[in-house]
Order: C-alpha cells, then structure tokens, then sequence
C-alpha cells in the first residue's frame, strides 16, 4: 500500500493541478470562486508534494518514488517520474510558490479571471513534470509545455510591452531547445531508448557508437538549452524584458521555478551524461558565470526600475549557481542547489513585494518613492527581511548556499573564488541602496503618505517565504541532508576521473 | 484475366467495393430527395442523410475489413492499406458535413448537390485506395477531382469562389492528362495496366526508359494534386476562393487519397527514380510552402502555404526505405487529415456570411471573444508546428526517423530547418488572437452542436495520435507487407 501510494505521489502531484485546471474550464465565471478553487488545489498540490521530503529515504542515493510503465512502443518512450534529493526540493518549491502566487494575483488580476487560473495551474503542471521526468522524451515535452502557458501569461496579463517580451522570451528559449531536441534524438538513434538511467548507463560502459566524436556537441546542444534558460551571460537579454512585463504572479514562477529549470538541466544532464565534456569546458562556463555574477549586479545598480533591479540581480544570483556547479565539488553542488531554493524563496518574496507595490501605484520606478517606511510599516519590515535574505545575512537563507558555492570555487581555483565573492558585496550595495532609496528619507510624492500597508491576504502570501527563509538558514541541514547524496552520486564519474589521473 | 475467369461479379467482389456503393447510393438519395423538398428544410435533412452516408460508409469499411482479398477480375484489392485510407476518408467526410451545416445556413447556399458532391468525391478518394489497377486509378482520380472542382466553386455569388473553381478545374484537367499519359508509357513499357504485373515486369528484366517518362509523368499528376512544388501554383488561388469546409475537405481527404496512390507506384511498383523525384519535389515543396506562408495575412491563403509545406513534409517519408517509409507516410496522412480539417472548422465557423473574417487582423483578439474557440485553433496550429503530445509531433517524427534510417540527412536538415521557419506563422495567428486587442468587441456567434461535433472529433483525433500513436502506427505498418512482396 505505502509502495503504491510513493510510486503514484509524483503523478499526482504533477497532474492535480492540471486536473483543477480543467475543472476550472466548466467552472462558471464567477470570480471568486475561481480564485478560491484554485487556491484549494494549488494548495492541496502543496500538501501531497510534502509527502515526498517526509518519506524520502534521506540516506539512500539514486532516484526514489519511481514510476517506469511503457507508454508508447515506437518510439520506444516510457513513462518514468522519479526524483532524488534535489529535484524533489524543486517539485516542493514549486508547489510552494503556486499558492502564494494565487494569493498575490488575487485582486490585480481582474479581467479573464479564470483564463489567469487556469494558465497558472497548466504552468504548475508542466513546471513540477519538468523536475520529476526520468525519461528525456518526456522531460522535453514538459520543457517545451512551460513556454505556452508563461508566454500566454506575459502576453496576456502584462503591461505596456507585453506582446515584444512575450514573443521575445518564446523565441529564445524555444529555438535553444531545438538544440536539445537534436541532442536527445541522436542519443536515441544510437541507444533506442529515451529512459535517463538506461543512456547513462551505457554511455557509462561506452556501449553507445560513435560517442567521443559526437559528445562536444551534444553538450553544447544541452547547454546551449539550458544556458537561455538560466539565463546565462551573454544569452540573458530576454529576462529583464519578461520581468518587467510579466504579471506579478508570472515573475515569481519565472524567477522562482523557470530560470531553475536550466541549472537543474545542467546538474542532471550536462554533468550526468557527459562528465568529461563538462571537466573539459568548465572553464570558460565558469568566466561566463563570474561575468554574469558581476555584470548582473552591476547593471542591477544603476536600474531606476525596481523589478528590472530584481530581475538582473536573478542573473548574479543564479551565476553562482552556475559557479558551484561547474566546480565540480560537494560543496559547490549542494551550495548551487540550495541557492536554488532560497533564490526561489527570497526573489520570489521579492517580485511579490514589487508587485504589492505595484497594485498601489502603477508603477515600478524607484525614484516614485521614498520614505514608504512612515506609511507602510508592516510592508517596510517584510521588505527588509527579504532583502536581507537576499543579501546573504548569515542565519538566513542566502547566506548558506552563496557560502558553499563559494568554497567549492576556492577549492576549484581561488581566483573564482575571489571574483564570485564579490558579487555578495555587490548584492548588498544595490539592495540595500534600494531599500534605501524606497523606504528611508522624506516622503517626496503626497501620494506616498496615505498608501494602505498591507492587508491580510499579502500577509498571508508573504509570511510563508519569510518563515521559510528563516527556516533554511537556521537549519540548512533539514535540506542539505536530502541533497548531500544525490549531490556524491552525481559527482561519483568525476571523483572517478580524479582518480584515475593520480592512479597514472 | 485468366480465360476460365468467372464472367459475372460474385457477392465478394461487391463486398470489396461495399463503401463506394453505400456512399454513392446515399449521395443518389441526396439528389433525388433535393428537388422534391421545401428549401428552408432541406438544408439540415439533406445534411443529416448524407452524414448518415458518411458513417454507414464507416460501418462498410469495417464490415468489409474482415473479408481482404481482390475483386472484380483483381482490380480492386481490400487490405489493411485501403482500410486505412478508407477510415480516413470516410472520416473526414463525416466531420466535413457536420462543419458545413451552420457554413450552408450562414452562407445561404442551397445544400442539396453539395452534399451529394461530397459523397460522390468521397467515392473517388476511397477507390483509389483500394484500386490496383492504373485505369481504374485514373477513373477515381476523375470521380474525385470533378467533384472537388465544382465544390470549390459553391459560393455562387462570389466571384473569387467561381474564380478559384476554373483555376482547378483548367489546371486539374491538365494535370489528370499527364498521369493518363503516364499511365499510357507504363502499358507501353511493361505491357500491362495492373500494378502486380507491372511490378513484376519491371523487377524481372532490365528497366526500360519508357518506365522511367511513365513515373515521372505520373508524378506529375498526382504532385499536381496533393499540392507538392513546383506544381503548386494553383492551390493559394483555389483555397482562398473555394468554400472554407470544402478547402478542409479538398486539403485532407483526396490529398490522403492521392497519397495512397502514390504509395503504391512509388514503392509497390518500385518506381525507378523513386528517391531522386522525390527528394528534389519534397525540398521544393517545405520550402517553398513555408516561405510562401511567412507572408500571407489572408488565414485560408496561409494554411493553403502551409499544406504545400505539409505535403512537402509527407512526401520526404515516400524517399525513405519501404519499412518505415509507408507507415510514416500513413501516419503523416492520419494526423494532418485530423489537424486541418480542425483548423477549417474553426475558419468557416468564424468566417461569418459572405466569409468576411478570413484575414490574421480579423483573429486579434478572438481569444477574448470566443477563448473556447481559439483555445481549440490553438492546439491544431500546436500540432501543425509539431509540438509533442499532437499528433504533429509523431507525424514528424515518424518521417524524419524514417529518412534518417534511410541516409537522407541533407533532406532531414531540410526538414528540420523548415519546421522551424513554420513555427513562426503558426504562431503569429496565436498571439494576434491571444494578445491583440480585439477590433470588434461583441462575442462571436455560439458553436452550434454540428459544429462543436466536428471539432471535438478532430480535437480527440489529433490528441490521440499525440498520446497513443502506437496502435495507428502498427496497423499501418501491416500493410508495409502487402505493398511490399
């Protein structure tokens, strides 16, 4: 019974949103109940998702809850879910994310209602498949799922230039994907099978023709993929223009869950299928990461909008996770994965906090501010935690992951190390200014002096992030522990690999 | 025909034609019952009639399915092949009366000779695929495209509608003049009109070049008409003139059809020259219908580019290797059948009287006016471009794994690159209807249940070949055996 039920949790939780969202279609067009219904079942999807953290057997590497049936014979594809110590953190914080989503689209969604629901759930869906697909044929179809339903989200439901960021950000990561697509069926021309652990496996035995002359270019085909997603520099331009232009509630997922979905691919699929290839062109990955860390917070600087701010300091944010990753070591890993999570955590919070002030003044431009903290106390406190967590206070969620990262690149070559370290001081210069700039000084605009603090139902889509982000920075090892094992079974070929050049 | 033959048809040779003579019983109902009704109520029950022609011509294909075999002096040939291509048909019959009820009403076109029309072309197109024998090819052929021809031209009082039906009819002739003539240098290089003899002929000696001018000349026909560059100049004109059902009709059914045809010369008869005919027509055909497509704002002159792009698409499966060639090419005719007559639906639904919706401007914002409506065009342009759990997707696929198993690299790349292009006007429609604001703001008129029939039909065919392609793509690999002995 308990086998039944863990082999079927990660359908459920990646098909109930789905399932709400098709209920929604027959729903009749009565606001309210709309958003309460898909708040049930965003939040029920959370509920069932926490099985998965509670069951795992923390201790175990390799992937667990599995489920491999047949689905279709020619071509050979199968239906295969199953996670291990990382992806399950990402199925959970998406699962997270989607009601307090919900709650902050609650009144500033208010034209085609139930279309926004629905959207939302469908990218719930796809979202969490992305994570739990062990078969490369279905990991693609989710990929690809997410564009339509985020796309239709941006150009649907943004603002001014909606249509130019919508179309902007399908294109981009749609054509890189292309490169994905060529890249998984010329593994399946040669192997015969889409399954994740059966390609591995053989190219592990080298039982796969024609390999060493393919491998460049079937990791640069992923990573070509998974770059535009991150969005690695120079390939990012598409992301300031989908923050900007996204609704609030299609920000948080965009920042929070999507852009992961490249450096999870990385993890799984540059790493775990071609490990040399990876050894080999880490180097320059790594510049590109450290660019991306400095530019990104560099140019967040000097943003005089506040989501544009937020939107490229998810570009230094997520170069370390690039940085960790690419350094091969334990700690650079499991620190990559964890600022994955507390990434999604605090900048989503963050892109809420924008979005509330938004709602209030139709606007994102810094200098429309200041001094908000006389009339917006609550609001004031809320932001500063958050930022703070984004910053890398220690005892908060930023600090444990940028801190892992940047010891595995020390350990990697010191002058990553050093560089990637500087991206913490800049974080904290243009946050904090910002912060600055908002909230302190004298209220200049005399609107500013009656805005309404927040109500309860922000409250209640904000406290979540600020507990968790308490949570993971006292306690990190409530997390680390699940992702310590699947982290040494990832790095097991290049531990291998090390020791083999020494045995020489 | 052996002397001692049998003089007088027996029951199993009327059972291996048992569709064409339901249909055509059915389509001599229609006609008969036209004059002698009231013209308000004849439009519905005419209707009703033939789509009850339509599925009685299903049950007959099923019911004929268990008894496979030749008939009539070894003319007519039923097995798993032209069972398939008869379900299609019959299929995409069935859908096109039901998309054309609220067409006729709108439309005000009297209905009694256009259903009847569609019955009768779907006597030609489910002949061909069952007919093994080049004159009575010939003679499907002419059923079919006479009737296509004066359907095109149903919207009597528009000028573009009688416009495009001359076009057809003027260049159609012609084209059918060339698989006649081809069909004539084949007798003369081989000595027989009958498929198996011509097979065997050709497998048994050296070729003679006579064969070689009869399948080209053939081709030429049968590219004319599924669409295929660089014989494709008449199908923007034709499409954009004939009646929006028709045009979903006459892109998938016949097309299907003449596919089957082609099936047959190309790999039954083992065409000589087959793959350097094809791959030239089949890289003409993708790209240009693409390029062609990129520009167009009239929606029926882009799906008419779009088709030549598809038919580009089908025809790379007929270069690869027999085994996985014909089931691909099977499979492609199946999903695009569902496809596109799912996106004409939607186009004749929308287009209102006179068809005056039909260019992109008139979609911007139908996501707003009509979600459900967009909300299904969408999916069908998802699975025109080949978005995976369409059956676009395996379509592709299907073809392209097919061409690469059989070392057409240079015509895959082709391919790819050309999919590519074609997202991009598939997806123009999409954010006009979805991120446009609307010019007009009032609701578009209710789906009415025939309608709603049609496209929830299309909708579930295209999702199920996107879903379960297996069971489709295994029961036409059976006929891989029969064409291929």
């Amino acid at each position: 019974m308990i086998t039944a039920l863990d082999s079927s949790m990660l359908t459920l939780v990646t098909f109930i949103p789905l399932a709400g969202a098709i209920l929604l279609l027959l729903f009749p067009r009565r606001d309210r109940d709309i958003r309460v219904f898909a708040l049930v079942v965003s939040l029920l999807d959370f509920v069932l998702s926490l099985h998965l953290p509670v069951h795992l057997q923390r201790a175990l590497p390799g992937f667990q809850f599995e489920l491999d049936k047949r689905w279709i014979s020619n071509p050979n594809i199968h239906y295969h879910m199953g996670v291990d110590g990382i992806s399950m953190w990402l199925v959970v914080l998406t699962t997270f994310l989607t009601p307090l989503c919900v709650l902050i689209s609650w009144k500033s969604i208010h034209e085609r209602v139930k279309e926004f629901f629905i959207l939302l759930l469908v990218l719930e869906t796809a979202l969490t498949g992305v994570f739990v697909s062990l078969d490369l044929f279905l990991f693609y179809f989710f990929w690809e799922a997410t564009l339509i339903p985020m796309a239709l989200l941006i150009g649907i439901y943004g603002h001014e230039r909606r249509v130019y960021a919508a179309v902007k950000f399908f294109l981009y990561t749609m054509i890189a994907s292309v490169f994905m697509l060529a890249g998984i069926l010329w593994l399946y021309a040669k192997t015969g099978t889409f399954d994740f652990v059966a390609i591995q496996t053989a190219i592990r035995n080298g039982q796969v023709g024609n390999f060493a002359a393919a491998a460049p270019w079937l990791f640069l085909g992923f990573f070509v993929a998974f770059a535009v997603k991150v969005p690695l520099f120079p390939f990012h331009t598409w992301l300031p223009d989908a923050h900007v232009e996204a609704p609030t509630a299609g920000s948080v997922l965009l920042a929070g869950v999507l852009l992961k979905m490249g450096t999870y691919g990385m993890l799984r699929f540059n790493l775990g299928l071609f490990p040399e290839q990876s050894r080999s062109n880490a180097p320059w990955i790594m510049v590109l990461a450290l660019i991306g860390i400095i530019y990104g917070a560099l140019v967040a600087m000097v943003q005089p909008n506040m989501k544009k701010l937020i939107a490229y300091s998810s570009i230094s944010h997520l170069g370390f996770v690039v940085l960790g990753i690419f350094s091969f070591t334990q700690a650079g890993l499991a620190g990559a994965t964890f600022v994955m999570l507390a990434h999604g955590v605090s900048t989503g919070a963050l892109f809420m906090l924008a979005g509330i002030l938004f709602e209030r003044r139709h606007t994102y431009e810094i200098a429309e501010f200041g001094g908000l903290a006389t009339s917006m106390p609550v609001y004031a406190t809320f932001f500063s935690f958050i930022v703070l967590a984004s910053v890398g206070l220690p005892l908060l969620n930023g600090f444990v992951g940028e801190f892992l990262v940047l010891s595995g690149a020390f350990r990697a070559r010191a002058i990553y190390g050093v560089l990637g370290a500087t991206g913490v001081i800049w974080s904290a210069c243009y946050l904090l200014w910002m912060y600055q700039r908002v909230f302190f000084g004298k209220i200049t605009q005399t609107v500013n002096q009656s805005l309404p603090d927040l109500s309860a139902r922000e409250r209640w889509a904000l406290w979540p992030t600020a507990v968790v982000a308490l949570i993971m920075g006292v306690a990190p090892l409530l997390w680390l522990n699940a992702i310590d094992p699947s982290v040494q079974t990832a790095l097991a070929p290049f531990t291998l690999m090390v020791s083999n050049v020494v045995g020489q | 025909m052996n002397a001692g033959a049998q003089i007088i048809p027996q029951a199993a040779d009327y059972i291996r034609i048992l569709p064409e003579i339901v249909l055509s019983i059915f389509g001599m109902i229609v006609m008969l019952l036209d004059p002698l009704m009231d013209e308000r109520r004849s439009q519905r029950t005419l209707g009703t009639i033939a789509l009850v022609g339509a599925l009685a011509a299903l049950a007959a294909t099923l019911f004929q399915a268990q008894y496979p075999g030749l008939g009539f002096w070894n003319m007519v040939q039923v097995d798993a092949f032209s069972i398939f291509f008869h379900f299609l048909v019959a299929a995409v019959t069935a859908v096109v009366i039901l998309t054309s009820y609220e067409y006729m009403e709108v439309q005000e076109i009297r209905a009694g000779e256009y259903y009847a029309l569609i019955l009768f072309g779907a006597v030609g197109m489910s002949l061909m695929s069952s007919a093994v024998e080049l004159v009575l090819i010939f003679i499907a052929l002419e059923i079919s495209s006479i009737s296509t021809y004066i359907l095109a031209g149903f919207r009597r009082r528009a000028a573009i509608s009688s416009e495009s039906s001359v076009k057809y009819f003027l260049l159609g002739s012609f084209a059918t003049a060339f698989f006649l003539y081809g069909v004539a240098l084949m007798f003369g290089a081989t000595g027989s009109t009958s498929i198996t003899v011509i097979s065997d002929a050709l497998r048994s000696g050296p070729i003679p070049l006579l064969a070689y001018a009869g399948v080209a000349l053939m081709f030429v026909g049968l590219g004319f008409k599924v669409a295929a560059a660089p014989f494709h100049v008449w199908t923007p004109d034709v499409y954009e003139g004939a009646p929006a059902p028709v045009v979903g009709f006459m892109s998938t059914a016949p097309k299907a059809a003449v596919f089957a045809v082609l099936l047959r010369i190309m790999f039954e008869i083992r065409a000589p020259g087959r793959i350097g005919l094809i791959w030239v027509v089949a890289a003409l055909s993708m790209t240009l219908g693409n390029i062609g497509a990129l520009v167009q704002d009239n929606i029926k002159r882009l799906l008419a580019y779009s088709s030549i792009a598809h038919a580009g698409y089908l025809l790379v499966a007929l270069a690869a290797l027999p085994d996985n060639g014909i089931p691909a090419a099977m499979f492609y005719t199946a999903s695009y059948a569902a496809m596109n007559v799912g996106a004409f639906a939607v186009v004749s639904h929308f287009a209102g009287a006179g068809e005056r919706r039909v260019t992109l401007e008139d979609y911007s914002g139908l996501g707003r006016r009509s979600p459900l409506l967009a909300a299904t065009l969408t999916i069908f342009l998802l699975s025109l471009i080949g978005i995976p759990i369409t059956g676009g997707f395996f379509a592709k696929f299907y073809v392209f794994s097919a061409a690469l198993q059989a070392n057409l690299v240079g015509l895959v790349i082709i391919g790819v690159l050309n999919s590519a292009v074609a997202a991009y006007y598939y997806l123009r429609i999409i954010i006009v209807m979805y991120m446009r604001e609307p010019r007009e703001e009032a609701p578009v008129s209710a789906i009415p249940a025939g309608l709603g029939a049609a496209l929830a039909i299309s909708l579930v065919a295209t999702i199920y070949l996107g879903v379960l392609p297996g069971r489709v793509l295994e029961y036409a690999a059976r006929s891989v055996g029969e064409l291929v002995r």
